[in-house]
């Protein structure tokens, strides 16, 4: 079984996308060619933009079941529109009116059980699209995209970590950004969390709100500091209060920056920067290897 | 002809409400039987879906016109469905009994 | 009354910085933190709550061991894959995996299972030294983001009537699913702040495609300009091509963390410095928008 690693942070632009990919290139590189990355921030899917030369392997919709009500066999009982809780259902008896708005249905099935009449039944509706790619020379990268428009993200999630593969060594989701649902959906399968933070005020707030998530879930984690060197060390002082280990500090160097504006973020990295991957990289080998039970991975 | 008006509450002098689905309640004005009635909205502590909800119950009632601030898309297409004129007013400063003075100009 | 909303798809463009930088500059405005998730703006209004309401979230089932016969219908109809069996091979609700549609509960022969509503978001309407601002805090994993961000713009937009309020401003969250959505419906004016980089251009390319389908008049400032010039340059003609008009080009300047870390927005941090200045050129063009 693949050890799972969920890189999330509750603010947006910490370096989620910057870090999951570093740690797939440096561990496919490194350590074992079997390794996936799965990009769950299906609203904004990124990682794939730092791999131009990826190949595409499948493309596939995603489909969300929505229910449909057959005039013909309703009775306009009304016991659907009772046991929908999203009031997605309108069912109107003196006029002969039953319909199901998709963007209100949450796909349970209730109304579906709920009809005695067999006059509900589903059909698929497209969501988003789940893409697979292989990387040169190692590596697969799986991603969702969700459909413009569409408001079914956490769903969609879903779908997209059944792109798992079983007979790799790592599995890394990259996280949307928040606390709310998609994130929990995201870091639910994942044996350990790396959370992204800066050491700035907001990184911090959202920071101490991802923690207590991850908490009440009940998973173990790692913090990453990125743009070390800006902002206060209050982050600091928060970690070593709450015991949490400090997995690495990736420093803010404007240069960088730059390159990975343009999205070649592999080559030229500063020296103190890839050293810094290499270490965490090693104690996520160690944390993998006490869950696998063997240690047969090294960099 | 049977129209309604959302408002915040159960009189002539109440104000005129500018939410649809989450309004407090509905003034009936039906043009046979005179006086308007009120109803009071079951649907405005609901997570979801108020305005469908609201919607259906303007097609139970048999209305013609609604008036009201503004109107959700999914409520909007529902109206539209059963050709429900959609009036929108953007002041709730005015009474209710102001309002009708109006329609029946 | 002309509400705006700030939005980015991409996080960590400098949303919050702007509108808070924005909320320093305009005269007669009331502020909304949107991105209830993961909300930041209070951090530099430091606001004085004088509401607190509780904003109830969905509904969370939970099974009664004492009743349950362990007949298994539940496990089998829930299609969120909520219900497991835990240590003490009893069925167990996992609350983070509930979706609240109450089909188990209604299907449970022997009544075992029940819901209750959660009561973890609040939304708070405070005085800040700018004005008023209506904000949220959602409880961790809470579902039903949407419905939140609605629920504090349309006290905001109250509050701005009775207050004969000039504009809402709306710190927008960040990407295109359904909190965005709520943070778009119904607003008068979209301002994108854009950053330089290969997936700050491909998320705002996702986002014009989700404001046009509300066609709503869209204006974009981009941050951090000269991190990369080439990039930037991309955004201008994707931006041209769009029709959007670019209000703005701020540089990358360390005072905008500065200004954070001492809790002041750029404005009050240093007056006089060329992204003060830029924005409050950025203010002017959109207030001449409205009258127009």
């Amino acid at each position: 079984m693949p050890f799972k690693i969920a890189v999330a942070s509750g603010k947006g632009g910490t370096g989620k996308t910057t870090i999951a990919i570093n740690l797939f290139h440096n561990i496919s590189k490194e350590v074992t060619p079997k390794i996936q990355l799965i990009d769950c921030d299906v609203e904004e899917p990124n990682d794939i933009l730092f791999f131009p030369d990826a190949k595409l392997n499948s493309a596939q919709p995603a489909t969300q079941s929505i229910p449909t009500i057959d005039n013909s066999k309703c009775t306009y009982c009304r016991k659907c529109v009772e046991w929908c809780e999203f009031n997605a259902i309108v069912v109107i008896p003196p006029v002969g009116f039953a319909e199901i708005n998709s963007s209100l249905c949450h796909s349970c099935g209730a109304c579906i059980v709920a009809c005695e009449y067999g006059a509900i039944s589903e059909k698929p509706e497209e969501i988003g699209t789940i893409k697979q790619y292989s990387i040169d020379p190692h590596g697969i990268i799986s991603e969702g995209r969700l459909k413009i428009g569409s408001a079914m993200q956490t769903l969609l999630i879903k779908q997209v970590k059944q792109q798992a593969l079983d007979d790799v060594d790592f599995i890394i989701f990259d996280a949307p950004p928040g606390t709310s649902c998609p994130v929990v959906e995201t870091v639910a399968d994942a044996d350990y969390i790396i959370l992204v933070t800066e050491p700035t005020p907001f990184g911090l707030y959202d920071l101490k709100l991802t923690v207590e998530l991850v908490r009440d879930i009940g998973k173990p984690l790692g913090v990453i500091i990125n743009k070390a060197g800006l902002g206060d060390h209050k982050v600091h002082d928060y970690l070593s209060e709450e015991h949490i280990e400090i997995l690495g500090e990736i420093p803010y160097r404007r240069e960088y920056a730059a390159q990975y504006a343009k999205g070649d973020i592999f080559e030229k990295i500063p020296g103190e920067i890839k050293a810094q991957y290499k270490s965490i990289i090693q104690k996520l080998l160690v944390r993998s290897t006490s869950y696998e039970g063997d240690n047969h991975f090294k960099w | 002809m049977k129209t309604v008006i959302t408002c915040k509450g159960n009189n002539q002098k109440a104000h005129f409400d500018l939410r649809f689905g989450r309004a407090g309640w509905f003034c009936l004005i039906d043009d046979e039987s005179g006086d308007p009635t009120f109803i009071e909205n079951d649907q405005v502590e609901v997570t979801g879906g108020a305005g469908v909800k609201t919607a259906e119950k303007m097609v139970e009632l048999g209305v013609q016109k609604v008036i009201s601030g503004h109107f959700g898309p999914k409520a909007k297409d529902l109206l539209d469905k059963f050709n429900i004129q959609m009036v929108m007013i953007d002041d709730d400063d005015q009474s209710i009994s102001k309002i009708i003075a109006r329609l029946n100009k | 009354m002309k509400e705006i909303t700030i939005l980015s798809g991409k996080g960590g463009t400098g949303k919050t910085s702007i509108t808070a930088a924005l909320a320093s500059i305009a005269r007669d405005a009331v502020f909304c933190d949107n991105d209830v998730d993961a909300a930041d703006l209070h951090l530099i209004l430091s606001p004085t709550v004088r509401e607190e309401h509780v904003f109830s979230g969905g509904w969370t089932a939970s099974i009664d061991v004492t009743s349950c016969i362990d007949c298994g219908i539940c496990t089998d109809h829930c299609r969120f894959d909520a219900i497991h069996r835990n240590s003490f091979n009893n069925l167990e609700i996992n609350p983070f995996k509930c979706e609240g549609c109450r089909l188990c509960e209604r299907i449970c022969p022997v009544q075992a299972i029940s819901s209750v509503r959660s009561n973890n978001n609040s939304w708070f309407v405070s005085d800040t030294r700018f004005g008023t601002l209506v904000h949220a805090k959602m409880g961790p994993g809470e579902e039903n983001s949407g419905k939140l961000v609605s629920e504090v713009r349309k006290r905001a937009r109250e509050l701005a009537k009775e207050y004969n309020a000039s504009y809402v401003i709306n710190d927008g969250p960040p990407g295109i699913g359904c909190a965005a959505i709520s943070s778009l419906s119904g607003t008068g004016m979209v301002l994108m702040v854009i950053e330089p980089s290969v997936s700050g251009l491909h998320d705002s390319r996702r986002l014009v495609e989700l404001i046009d389908t509300f066609s709503i008049p869209t204006f974009a400032l981009i941050n951090k300009y000269d991190i990369h010039p080439e990039i930037s340059e991309e955004i201008k003609l994707f931006l041209k091509e769009k029709s959007i008009p670019l209000l703005g080009e701020i540089p990358f300047d360390k005072s905008m963390v500065e200004a954070m870390v001492e809790g002041k927005t750029i404005v009050e941090f240093d007056d006089k410095l060329e992204i003060s200045t830029i924005l409050k050129a950025v203010w002017k063009k959109l207030e001449d928008f409205n009258v127009l």
